[in-house]
C-alpha cells in the first residue's frame, strides 16, 4: 500500500529502496484499480451512483432550468399533479417542482457538511487517542461517553434555540439550515472515531510503523501518513454512509420541530410540514418523502459498492 | 465477577456528576423557563419575585446547581417550574412516562431481533439466494426511508382501516392515540382487541428500522463466522452441516448482535421520540421533547440522570453477556 | 514421547508396491479445481495423480498458492461450492469427486481425516476441548457423551497431552501453540481413521515443538497404519518423516519421487531452487540463494511451463509447450521439465540460482567446465533481461 512506498523513498534509505518505492506504488495503483473495477461490476452501486449525480445536478442546477422559482406563489392551492405542474403546487399555491428542487438542494447540503464534520472529527479524534493511548485516550474516550449520556436532542435544542449561535453562524434569518449541519455533525462523529480509534490501536503495533517510528517520523507524520492510509477503506464507507443518516435524522428532526426552520427548508420539513395532507393531497407528503428514500437508497448502494469493492474477503479464494 | 461489576458502577458515578452539570449548563443556554410567561402579560415584581422564587432561578447558577443535586440523591428530583403547568414531581412524571416507553419497546425490540437474527442467519447459510435478495433488498429499503414517513403512513392506513371497519358495522380496532390511560378491560376477548389495536402500528413502526438493522448485522457477522477456520474443522469431523452452521457458525454469530442489542435497548429506554409522537403516546421521547420545548430545567436533568444510568447498566450487561459467550473474554 | 525409530525405516518398502496394484487407501488421478471468480477463472490445481497406501507417508512440497492445500481439501471435500473439481478421488475404491456433503459425511473423519494448518483459528473458541474432541467420536459413533469424553481423553493422552482429563475440560485459548496442534492431531486420530491429511501441520510452531508433533504423527501412523499426507513448503519437515515426495508449482505436480530420489538428483529446475533455499551446513557462511521473481498467477499462468519465467534452463520450448510428468532417467523419479535430461548432467544444479551474488559462485567457470556445451552463462543472462522487460511495463 502507499504508506509503505513513501517513507523509504525520502529517507536515505540503502539503495534497494529506490526499487521498493516504484514498486509499491505500482501495487498500489493497481489496488486502486481494482477497487475502481469491482465497484463498476456491482450494479446496484453504479445505479445508486449515476441517481446520486442527477440528483446533485437536479438540485443545484434545476432551478437554472426551471420554468418557475420557489418564490412564486400565485398559483392555485393544492393543485393536483399536471403538465403543468408536474408536481402539484402546495397549499400557498407554490409550485412542488420549484420548492423540491430547493428542498432537495438544502438537504444534500447539510447531509454533505455533516458527513465532512463527523468524519474529520471523528478520524482525527479517533487516531489521536489510538495512537497517543494513556491519558489521551482515557480523556477522548470518557467524552465520547459523555457525548452518548447526554441525550442529543438537548444539546440540538440549545444550539437551535440560542440565538448567539444563529448570529454566528450568519445573522438572524440567515443560515438555519448551518446550524442543524453543525450541530449533526458535532455529535455524528462519535461512531467513527470509536471504529477508528480501533484500528489504530492495532496498527500503531505493526512493523511499518515501527520502521517510521525508528527513522524518526515525527508523530504527525506517523498518524497521517503511515497508519491513516490503511483506514482509508473504512473512513471512505463510514463518510459515504454518514450522508444517508444526515439526510434521515434531519428529516426526524424536522419533523419534531428541532431541525431547519424557515426560511430555510429541507425535504424534512416539507413532509412535516404536510403530514396531515396524506389523505387529502398525497402528493405534497409523498413527493418529498420519494426524493429522501432516493437520496439514501442511492448513498446506501454506493456505500455497500464500495464496501464490497474494498473488502471482497467473502469472494475470495484461498489457494 | 461482582468486584468487576462495583468497580464499573463506581467509575461511572463521576461521570454522571460531570454529565449532570454539563447538562445543567445547557439547560440553562436555552433560556429562562419563565421567559415567556413574562412577556404573556404585565406581571407585577412580587407575582415574578415568588416565580422565580420557586423555580430556584433567583441564585446563581452554581448554588442552583449544587441545590439540585443535594435534592437529587435524597430521592427529591425537583418539580416542573413552568407557571402554566408548574409544582408537578418530576419523578412521578419520568416513572409513568418510562413504564409507558418500556411497555412500547420490549416487545418491539423482541420481534426486531428475533427476526433480524432469523432472516440474517438464513440470507447468510443461503448467500446470494432469491431469500438473501429479497431480504438484503428490504431491510435496505427500510434503513433508507425516514421512520417518521413510515409512521404517518401506518397512521393513516389504521384510520382508513378503522373508517372500514365501521362502513361494514364493526368495531374500530386501530388505537392512534395511545394506550387507553385507564388500561384494558371487559371480557378477555374485548382486552386482546383492544390490546392489539393499540400496540400493533407503534409496534410495527419499531420493529421496521430495527429489524433493518439486526438482519444486516446478523448477516454480516454470520458470513464472517459460516468462512471461520474452526467451521471448517467442525465439518471436517463428518458432522452434518446443519450443525456445523447452528452448533459452531452460530453460536459464534450470536456474540456480536447480544452484544450490539443490549445497548440498543439500553438506549431505547430514553424513549421512541418519532413513534411516541406519531402515536400519540406520552412515553419518555414524548417527555423529553416537550420537556425541552416548555424549558423544564428538573425534568430535563432527570430524565437525563434516568436514561444515562440505562445506559451506563446496559454497557455494563452487554461486556458481562460478551465475557459469558466468549470464554476468551475476561472481565477485569 | 516414545522414541521409536521411525525415521526412514519403514518407507522403502511401502514405496516399492506403487508401481504395481497394491491395496491403496487413495487414489487420485489427474485431480483438478477450477475456481470461477469476478476477476477470471483461477485454476487451483491442474493434472494431480498420486496414491497412497497404509503406513505410507507422503510429502507434498510447494510454496503458497502452488495448490497443495486446495488439492487436501478437495479430497475431504470441504471446498466451496463454487469450485469445479474435475479427475478422480478413490478412497478404498469409492469415487469421492461428485459426491454431495451428506454422501461424504461418513467419509470425513471417519475414513480420512485431516489436521489443518492454524491451530489458533482451526478450533472453536467458544467450545471446550474436551467438547470438540466428543463432537468428533459421537458424529461416527453412536456412544453416549460420557462415552465420548472417555474417548476424547484417551485422544488426548494419546497425543502426548499431560493431565488430559484436566486438559479437556478447558477452553482452547487456554492452551498453548503446541497443544493446540495436539489437540488437532487427537480430534484426527479419535475415529481411527485409514487416511489422515496434514496440512502444514508444524508452521505456527517453533522448532522443538515441530519436532514432537512430527514425531507424534509418526508414532500415530505405527500404531494405526494409517497413510499420512503431509503437506508443507517446509523441505525440513518432509525429510525427516516422509517416504515419497511430491513438489508441486502453479497448481500441479513438477517432480516426483523417494525422498532420497528428490534430495539427492532433482530433475526439475524447480526443485532445485527450492533445495536451495533452505539453510543447509554445507553452505555455511554463504547466502541462500533465494528463486527470483514470483509464483505465477493461478489464473493467467504462464504459456508453456509454469515455472518457465523464472527458470534458468528454459529454452523455447519451455516457453511454448507444457511439458508432462515423465519418468526421468532414474526408475520411479518423475519430473514434468523438458530441461530434465540436461539438468542430470549438471554437476551442481544449485549454482544455477546463484545468479548477482557472485560471491557464491567461487568459480563461475566450474558452471560450464561440467559441460561445455550448455550456455549456463547465457541462459542467465536471457532470465535477467527478461525478467527486466516484464517489469517495465508495469511500472
Amino acid at each position: 500500500m502507499t504508506e509503505i512506498g513513501s517513507p523509504v523513498a525520502q529517507a536515505p534509505a540503502p539503495q534497494s529502496g529506490g526499487e521498493a518505492s516504484t514498486f509499491d506504488t505500482t501495487t498500489a495503483r493497481k489496488q486502486w484499480q481494482v477497487i475502481l473495477r469491482r465497484f463498476t461490476r456491482h450494479k446496484a452501486a453504479l445505479v445508486g451512483l449515476v441517481l446520486f449525480v442527477v440528483l446533485v445536478l437536479f438540485a443545484f442546477f434545476g432551478s437554472l432550468f426551471w420554468k418557475y422559482s420557489y418564490t412564486d406563489l400565485g398559483f392555485k392551492r393544492y393543485l393536483p399533479p399536471s403538465a403543468d405542474h408536474p408536481f402539484g403546487t402546495d397549499r400557498l399555491g407554490g409550485d412542488m417542482v420549484a420548492l423540491i428542487i430547493r428542498g432537495t438542494q438544502f438537504s444534500l447540503q447539510i447531509a454533505i457538511v455533516v458527513a465532512v464534520l463527523s468524519t474529520v472529527i471523528g478520524v482525527v479524534l479517533g487516531a489521536v487517542a489510538g495512537y497517543m493511548k494513556g491519558w489521551v485516550d482515557t480523556l477522548i474516550s470518557r467524552f465520547i461517553d459523555l457525548l452518548l449520556v447526554i441525550p442529543s436532542l438537548i444539546i440540538a435544542a440549545v444550539l437551535v434555540r440560542n440565538s448567539f449561535v444563529v448570529s454566528v453562524a450568519g445573522g438572524s434569518g440567515g443560515s438555519n439550515w448551518l446550524i442543524v449541519a453543525l450541530y449533526l455533525g458535532l455529535i455524528g462523529w462519535l461512531s467513527i472515531a470509536r471504529v477508528i480509534r480501533g484500528m489504530v490501536l492495532s496498527l500503531r503495533e505493526k512493523e511499518f510503523v515501527e520502521a517510521a517510528r525508528a527513522l524518526g517520523a515525527s508523530t504527525f507524520r506517523i498518524v497521517f501518513r503511515h497508519i491513516l492510509p490503511n483506514t482509508v477503506d473504512v473512513i471512505i464507507v463510514n463518510a459515504t454512509l454518514a450522508i444517508a443518516q444526515a439526510v434521515l435524522l434531519e428529516a426526524a428532526l424536522s419533523f419534531i420541530g428541532l431541525g431547519v426552520q424557515s426560511p430555510d427548508t429541507s425535504l424534512g420539513l416539507m413532509i412535516s410540514l404536510n403530514k396531515n395532507e396524506l389523505t387529502l393531497h398525497p402528493w405534497l407528503f409523498l413527493t418529498p418523502f420519494v426524493f429522501i428514500v432516493l437520496i439514501s437508497l442511492a448513498v446506501n448502494f454506493i456505500g455497500d459498492g464500495l464496501r464490497d469493492a474494498f473488502d471482497p474477503r467473502q469472494k475470495r479464494v484461498k489457494a | 465477577m461482582f468486584r468487576y461489576i462495583i468497580r464499573r458502577l463506581l467509575i461511572s458515578i463521576p461521570l454522571l456528576i460531570v454529565a449532570s452539570f454539563l447538562c445543567f449548563g445547557l439547560v440553562n443556554a436555552m433560556g429562562d423557563p419563565l421567559g415567556e410567561w413574562k412577556l404573556q402579560k404585565p406581571r407585577t415584581p412580587a407575582e415574578i419575585a415568588a416565580a422565580y422564587e420557586r423555580t430556584g432561578y433567583n441564585k446563581p447558577f452554581m448554588e442552583r446547581y449544587v441545590d439540585w443535586a443535594g435534592n437529587f440523591v435524597t430521592g427529591d428530583w425537583g418539580e416542573s417550574v413552568n407557571p402554566g403547568n408548574a409544582g408537578k414531581p418530576v419523578k412521578d412524571d419520568l416513572i409513568k412516562a418510562f413504564g409507558v416507553t418500556l411497555r412500547l419497546i420490549l416487545g418491539a425490540e423482541l420481534i426486531a431481533l428475533l427476526l433480524g437474527i432469523a432472516v440474517g442467519v438464513i440470507g447468510a447459510v443461503r448467500q446470494y439466494s432469491i431469500f438473501d435478495y429479497t431480504a438484503t433488498g428490504i431491510s435496505f429499503a427500510m434503513f433508507s426511508m425516514p421512520l417518521f414517513c413510515v409512521a404517518l403512513v401506518l397512521k393513516a392506513g389504521g384510520i382508513e382501516l378503522n373508517n372500514w371497519l365501521e362502513s361494514i358495522g364493526a368495531d374500530r380496532w386501530i388505537i392512534t392515540a395511545g394506550p387507553p390511560g385507564d388500561g384494558f378491560g371487559g371480557s378477555f376477548g374485548e382486552q386482546v382487541f383492544q390490546y392489539s389495536g393499540a400496540y400493533i402500528l407503534p409496534t410495527i413502526s419499531l420493529v421496521v428500522i430495527q429489524f433493518a438493522l439486526y438482519s444486516r448485522f446478523q448477516r454480516a457477522s454470520m458470513l464472517e463466522t459460516l468462512n471461520a477456520d474452526y467451521v471448517r474443522t467442525a465439518q471436517a469431523k463428518g458432522i452434518s452441516e446443519a450443525r456445523s452452521i447452528f452448533r459452531h457458525a452460530f453460536r459464534n454469530a450470536l456474540i456480536p448482535i447480544i452484544t450490539v442489542s443490549s445497548l440498543n435497548i439500553g438506549a431505547g429506554f430514553g424513549g421512541a421520540v418519532i413513534t411516541e409522537t406519531v402515536f400519540s403516546w406520552s412515553g419518555m421521547g414524548k417527555f423529553i421533547v416537550d420537556a425541552i420545548t416548555d424549558i423544564e430545567p428538573y425534568q430535563v436533568l432527570g430524565f437525563m440522570m434516568l436514561t444515562a444510568v440505562f445506559i451506563i447498566v446496559f454497557n455494563l450487561i452487554a461486556d458481562i453477556l460478551y465475557a459469558f459467550l466468549d470464554p476468551r473474554i475476561r472481565l477485569d | 514421547m516414545s522414541e521409536v525409530d521411525v525415521m526412514g525405516a519403514p518407507g522403502s518398502s511401502a514405496w516399492e508396491n506403487t508401481t504395481g496394484s497394491g491395496e491403496k487407501l487413495l487414489r487420485v488421478e489427474n485431480l483438478s479445481v477450477d475456481f470461477p471468480t469476478d476477476d477470471g477463472t483461477v485454476h487451483a490445481v491442474r493434472d494431480v495423480s498420486f496414491t497412497l497406501g497404509p503406513g505410507e507417508v507422503l510429502g507434498i512440497v510447494g510454496e503458497s498458492g502452488s495448490g497443495k492445500s486446495v488439492s487436501s481439501m478437495a479430497i475431504m471435500g470441504l471446498l466451496p461450492k463454487t469450485a469445479k473439481v474435475g479427475g478422480s478421488i478413490k478412497f478404498k475404491d469409492r469415487e469421492l469427486v461428485g459426491l454431495n456433503y451428506k454422501q461424504m459425511q461418513p467419509v470425513r473423519g471417519n475414513g480420512i481425516s485431516m489436521i489443518f494448518q492454524d491451530p489458533m483459528t482451526s478450533l472453536n473458541p467458544v467450545y471446550t476441548v474436551g467438547w470438540q474432541l466428543a463432537e468428533a467420536h459421537q458424529a461416527h459413533h453412536d456412544v453416549s457423551k460420557k462415552a465420548a469424553w472417555a474417548k476424547a481423553v484417551e485422544a488426548l493422552e494419546l497425543v502426548g497431552i499431560p493431565q488430559p482429563d484436566r486438559r479437556a475440560a478447558q477452553y482452547p485459548h487456554e492452551f498453548s501453540g503446541g497443544m493446540r496442534q495436539r489437540a488437532m492431531i487427537a480430534m484426527a486420530i479419535i475415529n481411527d481413521p485409514d487416511v489422515i491429511i496434514a496440512d502444514e501441520p508444524t508452521t505456527a510452531l517453533d522448532v522443538t515443538v515441530q519436532a514432537q508433533i512430527l514425531d507424534t504423527l509418526l508414532r500415530i501412523r505405527d500404531e494405526t497404519s494409517a497413510g499420512i499426507m503431509v503437506i508443507t513448503h517446509d523441505l525440513g519437515v518432509v525429510a525427516g518423516m516422509v517416504d515419497r515426495v511430491q513438489v508441486m508449482y502453479g497448481g500441479t505436480v513438477v517432480e516426483q519421487g523417494t525422498v532420497d530420489e528428490v534430495f539427492e538428483a532433482q530433475r526439475m529446475p524447480y526443485t532445485v531452487g527450492l533445495l536451495g533455499s533452505i539453510p543447509n551446513p554445507n553452505m555455511l557462511g554463504k547466502r541462500l540463494t533465494p528463486i527470483k521473481g514470483a509464483p505465477p498467477s493461478l489464473m493467467n499462468l504462464p504459456r508453456g511451463c509454469s515455472f518457465s519465467p523464472r527458470c534458468p534452463l528454459a529454452i523455447d520450448e519451455c516457453r511454448e509447450t507444457e511439458p508432462l510428468l515423465l519418468e526421468t532417467d532414474r526408475a520411479g523419479h518423475f519430473a514434468r521439465c523438458h530441461r530434465s535430461a540436461h539438468l542430470a548432467t549438471i554437476e551442481n544444479p544449485q549454482r544455477l540460482f546463484a545468479h548477482e551474488e557472485i560471491g557464491v559462485v567461487e568459480n563461475p567457470a566450474s558452471l560450464t567446465m561440467a559441460n561445455p556445451d550448455i550456455p549456463v552463462s547465457e541462459d542467465l543472462d536471457v532470465v535477467e533481461a527478461r525478467l527486466h522487460e516484464e517489469e517495465k511495463p508495469t511500472s
